[in-house]
C-alpha cells in the first residue's frame, strides 16, 4: 500500500528556534495515526508544513509516494490534505454554512451571484453526514465551542479531503461530543481516509488510534503499533532526555509559616475543588499539560477572574480578591506568560516598566514625577538582577527575551510583593538566560518570597520546585515532594482524566492536600 | 430571534420616524414635499460616499478619503470635459475610473505595504486634495461647454414618466448605488469576503483565499462608487470645486456607524447606512427649518453619533 504522506528528514527553523530536525512522518490510508510529544516538540509545526501554512527549509514532503510541493493552504487543500486548528479559525458572524464553503461559494448559472440555497444544502448534507443536528444558516458566533468544533469538522470534510489533520480535536468537546466525533473519524477511516491525530490524552489515543509516531525537541522518536505498547512506554519516549542539570537543594520548610492557602477553588469546568498551601520561601511548581487550568488558577487568585467559589487566605487572614488592585495589595504579584501582551510596555524604557506598578511612590505632589528617585530605583534592580541593558532609559522592546523577563520581575520586586505567581517564566527565552532566572527565583524564595512557578517544562520542574503540585482538566490530580519525583509521575498525574482514573491502573499517587 | 444587525436597522429606522414625526409637529413646512425633495437631494452625495465607506468599514478598514477623493474625481472630470472638450460619457468614465485608481493605490497600501487603514487614508486624504488643488489650478472648473452635465444631478427622469414625483436623478442614482451594492454585499462572492476579511481575516487566509487581493478590490469599488459622488456633487454645482471635499468622509462615516455597521468589521448593511445618512439630511433639515444656528446642528449631530453608538454597545451587553 503507498502511504498518502511521506515526511522525511524535514528541517524548519524560526528565528531564534530550530523548531523541526529531520522529522519524519508516515501516514497509510485508513489509518488513524497519533502525533504525540510534550509541548514544544513540534507536532503542531510538522502538521503546518503539511498543510502548507509554514514552508519547510529541507527535506521532502511525499503525496501517495509523489514529491508535493506545498505553497499554501490552498496548495494543500488541492493535494487533499486539510487540517483543524486547535484555536478554532471560524468567522464569527458568518453562518456555518458560509464558514465551511468560504473560498468555494456555489455560483448561480450566471457565475456572479452566489447560490445561497446550494449552499446551506450542500453544508445539510454533510452535517446529516456527521448526524449533526445544526442549522446551517445559524451564526458561528452564537454556537457553543464544541458546535464550532464540528463546524470546522465539516469544513474540512467537505474538501473531500484524503489527508486530515486533527490537532487537540477533543480539547473543549465534552464525553458525547468525544463519542460522536470517534463515530465521524471511524467512518472517514472506512472510507479510506488517513488522519493524523494530535492529542495528550491517552486514553483517546489508545481508542481511537492505530499508530503512535512521538516527536521530542523536534525530532522524530519513533513510531509504534498503538495495540501492543503500553502507556508507560509511549510516556517514556515522549520525556526520553536525560536529566544533566543540577537539581537544588530542597530546604526543610516545615517550620515556615504559610503565607497562602486556597480552599476548593471553583469556577465552572476550568477550575475544579482546587486547594493548596504555599509556604516562605516555598517555590511550589504547578506542573501539568497545556490547557490543565494553572493559569486559570493563578489568575483566579490575583483577582483577573472570577471564581465560583472559594477560600484566600493570605498570612492566616481569610481576604475577598476582586481585582488585580486587591491582590497587589495584599503583596501577591503574577508575571504572566505572554509578557508582551501583559507584562511589558515595550515601546517605553526600562526605568518606566519597573516603576510602573508603583509610580505613586514616586510623585511629588501626588503629580509630578520624580525622574532621579525612578532611576535610582531602576539602577538598584538592574544591578541586583543583572539586567543586560546599555542604560535604564533604553526601551524594553531591544532587550532580549531573557532581560525582559527579569523586568517584569523587577517590576513585582519594586512592589514588595512576596507572593509571587510565575507562569511559564523562561517560555522563549535561551538556555544561558533561563539559568540567570533560575538563580533569581532561588534566591528570591531564599529571601523568604513564597513562589508558585506554573511551567510545562518538567526537567524546569523538577530542578526548580521544593514541591510539585499537577494539575490536569482543571483538578489537581497529586502532589509530589521533589526529592525522587519523576518525569514519568508527573506526566502520570498529568494524564489522569476521569475516565482513566476510573479504571484505577494509574490511580492517584498523592492526594491534594486541603 | 432577530439578529443584532436587524435590531439596529429597526432602532435606526424608528429613529428615524421619530425625528421626522418631532420636525413635522414643530413645524408645518417640514412635511412639504419641495423640502423632502431637498432633504433627499442632500442626502444624494453623503449617501453615496456613506455606501463607498460600509464596504471598507466591514473588512474592519477605514477610509478617511472618501470626501477629498470626491473632489478629485470632479476635478477630473472637470478636465476631461471642460479642459479637453471630451464628450460627457468620457468623462464619466475618468471620474470613475479615477476613483477606482485611487482605491486601489490605498488598497495597496493597506495590503501589501501593510500600512495601518488610518494612516494610509490620511495619507491619501492629504495627497487627493493636493492635487486637486494643483491640478485646478486652485479655482472653480466649470461645466459650461457641457450643457447636459447638469442633468446628471438635478433633472428628474422619474419626474418625466411621473409628474407628480419629481425626484431629482442624484437621488436616483444613490438609490441604483445602494441597491446594487446591497445585492452584491449579500449576493456575490466578493461582498462574502468583504465580510470574512472584517471577521476573521486569519481564518479567511487559511481557507486558501487570497486576502490581500480581496482587500485591495474592496478599496478599489469604494474608490470607484467615490467617484459617482463626484459626479452628483459636481452636477449639482456646475462645477468642480476643488477647495471642497475635506469633512464628507467623518459625515459618511458618521451615516455607516448610525446605521449599524460595526466599526470592528464583521457586520453591517447599505439599508442602515442609507438609513443613517437620512437620519443626518433630517435633522440638519429639521434644525435649520426651526432657525437652530448651524453651529448647534453640528452639536446635536455629535450627540447623535455617540448616543447611536452607546444603543448599540448597551444592547450588546445585555
Amino acid at each position: 500500500m503507498t502511504p498518502l504522506v511521506t515526511i522525511r528528514d524535514l528541517d524548519k527553523s524560526f528565528p531564534g528556534v530550530k523548531a523541526l530536525r529531520k522529522a519524519r512522518f508516515e501516514l497509510l490510508p485508513g489509518e488513524v495515526h497519533a502525533l504525540m510529544g510534550e509541548n514544544g516538540a513540534g507536532k503542531s509545526t510538522l502538521m503546518k508544513v503539511l498543510a502548507g501554512i509554514y514552508q519547510k527549509d529541507a527535506g521532502e514532503i511525499l503525496i501517495e509516494g509523489k514529491p508535493a510541493d506545498i505553497a499554501s493552504p490552498r496548495a494543500a487543500q488541492d493535494l487533499g490534505i486539510s487540517i483543524i486548528h486547535q484555536e478554532l479559525n471560524l468567522m464569527n458572524e458568518l453562518t456555518a454554512a458560509q464558514n465551511i464553503f468560504i473560498g468555494r461559494e456555489p455560483k448561480q448559472a450566471m457565475g456572479f451571484l452566489l447560490d445561497e440555497g446550494a449552499l446551506n444544502r450542500a453544508t445539510a448534507e454533510i452535517f446529516s453526514r456527521m448526524n449533526l443536528a445544526l442549522d446551517p444558516r445559524a451564526e458561528v458566533g452564537d454556537l457553543t465551542v464544541a458546535m464550532q468544533q464540528m463546524v470546522e469538522i465539516a469544513k474540512a470534510l467537505s474538501f473531500r479531503s484524503r489527508v486530515l489533520i486533527m490537532d487537540e480535536p477533543t480539547a473543549a468537546l465534552n464525553k458525547a461530543e468525544i463519542a460522536e466525533l470517534f463515530g465521524i473519524i471511524r467512518q472517514l477511516k472506512s472510507e479510506g481516509v488517513g488522519i493524523v491525530y494530535i492529542s495528550h490524552k491517552m486514553d483517546e489515543l489508545k481508542e481511537i488510534s492505530d499508530r503512535v509516531t512521538v516527536m521530542r525537541d523536534g525530532e522524530y522518536v519513533g513510531t509504534v503499533p498503538t495495540d501492543s505498547t503500553s502507556v508507560d512506554t509511549i510516556i517514556s519516549m515522549m520525556v526520553g532526555r536525560s536529566l544533566t542539570e543540577t537539581k537544588t537543594d530542597v530546604p526543610d520548610l516545615s517550620s515556615h509559616d504559610v503565607v497562602l492557602e486556597v480552599r476548593n477553588l471553583r469556577r465552572s469546568n476550568a477550575i475544579q475543588d482546587v486547594s493548596f498551601k504555599l509556604r516562605k520561601g516555598e517555590i511550589l511548581g504547578f506542573a501539568g499539560l497545556m490547557g490543565a487550568g494553572r493559569t486559570e488558577v493563578a489568575r483566579a487568585i490575583f483577582g483577573a477572574d472570577p471564581l465560583d467559589g472559594g477560600d484566600i487566605i493570605v498570612r492566616g487572614r481569610p481576604v475577598t480578591i476582586r481585582s488585580p488592585k486587591d491582590a497587589v495589595r495584599l503583596g501577591i504579584g503574577y508575571l504572566s506568560e505572554d509578557r508582551k501582551r501583559f507584562g511589558l510596555a515595550t515601546g517605553m524604557d526600562v526605568a518606566a516598566n519597573i516603576v510602573m506598578p508603583c509610580l505613586s511612590k514616586f510623585l511629588s505632589l501626588n503629580m509630578i514625577i520624580k525622574a532621579r528617585a525612578i532611576r535610582e530605583t531602576a539602577r538598584s534592580y538592574i544591578k541586583q538582577l543583572r539586567i543586560k541593558t546599555p542604560s535604564d532609559a533604553q526601551e524594553v522592546r531591544f532587550l532580549s527575551g531573557g532581560n525582559q523577563q527579569k523586568i517584569v520581575i523587577a517590576k513585582w520586586l519594586a512592589r514588595d510583593c512576596e507572593i509571587l505567581f510565575f507562569d511559564e517564566p523562561t517560555r522563549g527565552i535561551d538556555v544561558g538566560a533561563k539559568n540567570e532566572i533560575y538563580k533569581l527565583l532561588n534566591t528570591l524564595a531564599a529571601q523568604g518570597r513564597a513562589i508558585v512557578m506554573i511551567s510545562s517544562e518538567l526537567p524546569e520542574i523538577l530542578r526548580m520546585s521544593h514541591r510539585i503540585a499537577v494539575m490536569c482538566e482543571g483538578r489537581l490530580t497529586g502532589e509530589l515532594p521533589a526529592d525522587g519525583a519523576t518525569q514519568e509521575d508527573i506526566m502520570r498525574l498529568a494524564t489522569q482524566r476521569h475516565s482513566l482514573t476510573a479504571d484505577g491502573p494509574n490511580a492517584a499517587i498523592g492526594e491534594a492536600t486541603t | 430571534m432577530l439578529s443584532q444587525g436587524a435590531w439596529q436597522k429597526i432602532l435606526a429606522f424608528a429613529s428615524l420616524i421619530a425625528l421626522m414625526a418631532v420636525f413635522s409637529i414643530a413645524s408645518e413646512n417640514f412635511l412639504r414635499s419641495d423640502n423632502l425633495i431637498g432633504i433627499l437631494q442632500a442626502t444624494a452625495v453623503n449617501g453615496v460616499l456613506a455606501v463607498a465607506a460600509t464596504f471598507v468599514i466591514i473588512t474592519g478598514g477605514i477610509d478617511l478619503s472618501v470626501g477629498t477623493l470626491m473632489t478629485f474625481c470632479a476635478v477630473i472630470a472637470g478636465v476631461v470635459l471642460t479642459y479637453w472638450g471630451l464628450p460627457m460619457p468620457l468623462g464619466i468614465l475618468a471620474a470613475i475610473a479615477a476613483g477606482a485608481l485611487s482605491g486601489a493605490v490605498s488598497g495597496t497600501l493597506i495590503a501589501k505595504m501593510k500600512i495601518p487603514p488610518f494612516i494610509a487614508t490620511l495619507g491619501m486624504m492629504m495627497l487627493l486634495k493636493g492635487l486637486a488643488l494643483v491640478i485646478s489650478g486652485t479655482r472653480p472648473i466649470y461645466f459650461n461647454d457641457t450643457p447636459n452635465f447638469s442633468m446628471i444631478s438635478q433633472e428628474s427622469l422619474i419626474g418625466a414618466v411621473l409628474p407628480f414625483l419629481p425626484i431629482p436623478n442624484g437621488v436616483l442614482i444613490l438609490f441604483i448605488v445602494a441597491v446594487v451594492s446591497s445585492l452584491v454585499l449579500t449576493r456575490t462572492a466578493f461582498g462574502r469576503y468583504t465580510f470574512a476579511l472584517g471577521s476573521n481575516e486569519e481564518a479567511v487566509r487559511l481557507s486558501g483565499v487570497n486576502t490581500d487581493f480581496w482587500k485591495i478590490i474592496v478599496y478599489t469599488v469604494s474608490g470607484g462608487i467615490c467617484g459617482i459622488a463626484g459626479l452628483i456633487i459636481a452636477s449639482r454645482l456646475n462645477s468642480a470645486q476643488p477647495a471642497l471635499g475635506q469633512g464628507y468622509e467623518l459625515d459618511a462615516i458618521a451615516a455607516v456607524v448610525i446605521g449599524g455597521t460595526s466599526l470592528s468589521g464583521g457586520r453591517g448593511t447599505i439599508l442602515g447606512t442609507i438609513i443613517g445618512a437620512l437620519i443626518i439630511s433630517v435633522l440638519t433639515n429639521g434644525l435649520r427649518i426651526l432657525s437652530v444656528a448651524q453651529e448647534w446642528q453640528t452639536v446635536v449631530t455629535g450627540i447623535i453619533i455617540i448616543l447611536a453608538v452607546y444603543a448599540d454597545i448597551l444592547r450588546r451587553r445585555s
